[in-house]
């Protein structure tokens, strides 16, 4: 009698998680039938790498909208993965004891920070107050093009970059933190006990123990800063033409979405939707190779104790330390 | 017996350095650096967001609806009322959706799927919903309400949008929890005769109960501060509403549509908004965090 109530759960349950499954492949198919016409129009591959934006001209190639994604999240992991692995460094060997519960809890309350108050942020105090400084490097670079050169306008390239880093930070270094904190003390201590000094030691017993779960928690980082929509809307300057330089105006893919969909009808409606298919791929592709790096990582691929790898490690340690 | 030579030459060999002191002082100096760059922005942000936003903190900022009216001196702009309800709203709607199918579908993972294929392909695919940018969900529900049944924008919407990006976080963090679940209690249970779904419903979820709170404390935190997903599924009014059917105000939107407006005060307003947002979302991490710090299994 026991076994109707059984049979119910375990059906019920499993077809919730079917039901999972279904939506997002019905999900998939509708987008991409929305998308339809816009790619009809130019080709997939003329979508996506046309230089040519215009609305009243019923005209969309999103190469300026793939480029702004691409130079602010490409901009994002330039400075925030340094920053990000820092700290994780510093949480998990440098710091005393005492302090690392809370600088963990601050590096992940900016975490909580929703988009659009690091957008209001970003756009009423970070930009104005870094006015000044940008347009004295983009002088000082003005040789290089891409870069320096020309006058810089308060929503930009650069600032949405940054402003991407600091939104990324938290979860880049959460992972780096989780990778380090698996590096077999074994490992630290041989170094250590070989007379390594403490840098020594991060440089040649943490660091190559981590690098793809910190390349993975990067991509993880790069994954956020390529979806990001709100703050980058504020602070790109949505301009649908390929900025000039590192400190002009943009456009990205996510904001174009957010700023022109309400108005949008026909062919422009179908190209948005595409320019959002565009996005799931690409975060579709960066996060599969970041989940792949963080479980390559966090998997046990220690070498066993007496295995000829472990030998070998043990030797090239002893070797940096003499040659440092 | 030996000459000091030879033993202050063998001591070297042992000592580090200056170079490499030096070299171990300025990487240390680094990454000390690169710490407290990380901090700047945290005190940046939290500095402003008190400066400017108490300053339009006033009793009428959170009993008023927003007006509108931005253009005329000497005319109200209005509070943040309505704003402040439709996030309630549309949250509680969101997280109502959200839970009892992040939860099942994890306990199916835990108790049922296990490592089968079928497990594999559910736990990649909510893998690959957690990566999906949020405008992105925004979208989805786009086509199929809206486009779908023809009809116009409405709060309810805005929840399917932010119940879609919350499954992920629920279903995961409910999975770790419920693994965590010791074997030998289920199986005591079990051994008494009890079926199954009794060891599910009183065994194995209210052990887990005080972790899973946690995930999913977190899970509404991260929907509630959500723009994206609302801009064209529950849009923008002014009026406070109750009725989940109809155009509903939203905290993250009524900022991000004064961000735009040339007027200082309504500029000041979406200050005032942002601080009422992050206390907030602030708070349900505090209690997450207290939770899970009382929590047996975590």
């Amino acid at each position: 009698m026991a076994r109707l109530p059984d049979r119910a759960l375990k059906y019920g349950l499993t077809a919730l998680a079917a039901l999972i499954l279904a939506l997002i492949v019905y999900f998939f198919i509708r987008l991409v039938g929305e998308a339809r016409p816009a790619f009809a129009k130019a080709g997939v591959f003329g979508f996506t790498f046309d230089n040519d934006w215009n609305v009243n001209a019923e005209r969309f190639g999103a190469l300026p909208l793939v480029v702004g994604t691409l130079v602010t999240s490409g901009l994002a992991l330039l400075i925030g993965v340094p920053v990000a692995v820092a700290t994780a460094i510093y949480a998990t060997e440098l710091c005393p004891l005492r302090v690392r519960a809370p600088l963990t809890v601050l590096v992940e309350l900016l975490a909580a920070v929703p988009s659009v108050v690091y957008g209001l942020w970003g756009i009423f105090f970070l930009a104005p107050k870094l006015q000044g400084a940008e347009q004295w490097v983009a002088d000082r670079l003005s040789s290089i093009p891409f870069i320096g050169g020309g006058a810089v306008t308060i929503p930009n390239y650069f600032i949405t970059g940054l402003v991407l880093a600091i939104m990324i930070l938290p979860i880049v270094s959460a992972i780096s933190r989780e990778v380090m904190s698996t590096v077999p003390a074994d490992h630290k201590e041989a170094a250590l006990g070989l007379g390594a000094t403490r840098w020594e030691m991060i440089r040649i017993a943490v660091l190559p123990y981590c690098r793809s779960g910190i390349v993975g928690g990067a991509m993880l980082g790069l994954g956020r800063a390529i979806g990001e929509t709100i703050a980058v809307t504020i602070l790109i300057g949505d301009a649908p033409q390929l900025g000039r330089h590192l400190f002009g105006q943009g456009y990205s893919l996510a904001a174009v979405i957010a700023n022109e969909f309400g108005e949008a009808q026909g062919l422009h409606r179908s190209a948005l939707f595409a320019a959002g298919l565009v996005l799931f791929v690409l975060t579709l592709l960066v996060n599969g190779v970041a989940r792949m790096l963080v479980l390559r990582a966090s998997r046990g691929r220690r070498p066993r104790a007496g295995s000829d790898r472990a030998a070998g490690g043990g030797q090239l340690i002893s070797e940096t330390v003499a040659g440092a | 017996m030996s000459a000091p030579s030879p033993t202050a030459d063998q001591m070297a060999r042992f000592a580090v350095s200056p170079a490499r002191k030096r070299k171990d002082r300025i990487a240390r100096a680094t990454i000390f650096a690169g710490t407290v760059i990380a901090l700047v922005p945290l005190v940046l942000i939290v500095y402003y967001l008190l400066r400017k936003g108490l300053g339009s903190w006033s009793g009428s900022f959170f009993s008023t609806d927003p007006t509108g009216n931005t253009f005329f001196k000497g005319s109200s702009i209005g509070g943040i009322k309505s704003a402040i309800l439709g996030t309630v709203e549309i949250v509680a709607l969101a997280s109502a959706i959200a839970i009892p199918i992040g939860i099942g579908v994890a306990v199916w993972l835990v108790e049922y799927g296990r490592n089968s294929w079928f497990a594999s392909t559910v736990r990649f695919f909510v893998d690959v919903l957690t990566g999906v940018p949020s405008i992105v969900f925004g979208l989805f529900v786009y086509i199929v309400l809206v486009v779908g049944t023809g009809s116009s924008y409405a709060g309810y919407k805005g929840s399917f949008a932010l119940a879609l990006l919350m499954l992920p976080v629920v279903i995961r963090s409910a999975e770790v929890i419920l693994l965590l679940v010791p074997a030998a209690l289920r199986e005591s249970a079990l051994a008494l005769g009890a079926p199954r779904w009794r060891v599910i419903f009183s065994i194995v979820l209210p052990t887990a109960l005080p972790g899973m709170v946690t995930g999913v404390l977190l899970a509404i935190a991260r929907a509630a501060g959500e723009t994206a997903p609302l801009l064209f599924t529950a849009a923008a009014t002014l009026k406070t509403n109750f009725n989940l059917g109809q155009f509903m105000n939203s905290l993250p939107v009524q900022i991000y549509s004064d961000v735009t407006s040339p007027t200082t005060a309504v500029v000041n307003r979406a200050w005032g908004a942002a601080l009422t947002l992050v206390v907030m979302i602030l708070l349900l991490n505090l209690i997450a965090r207290l939770i899970s710090r009382r929590s047996r299994l975590a």
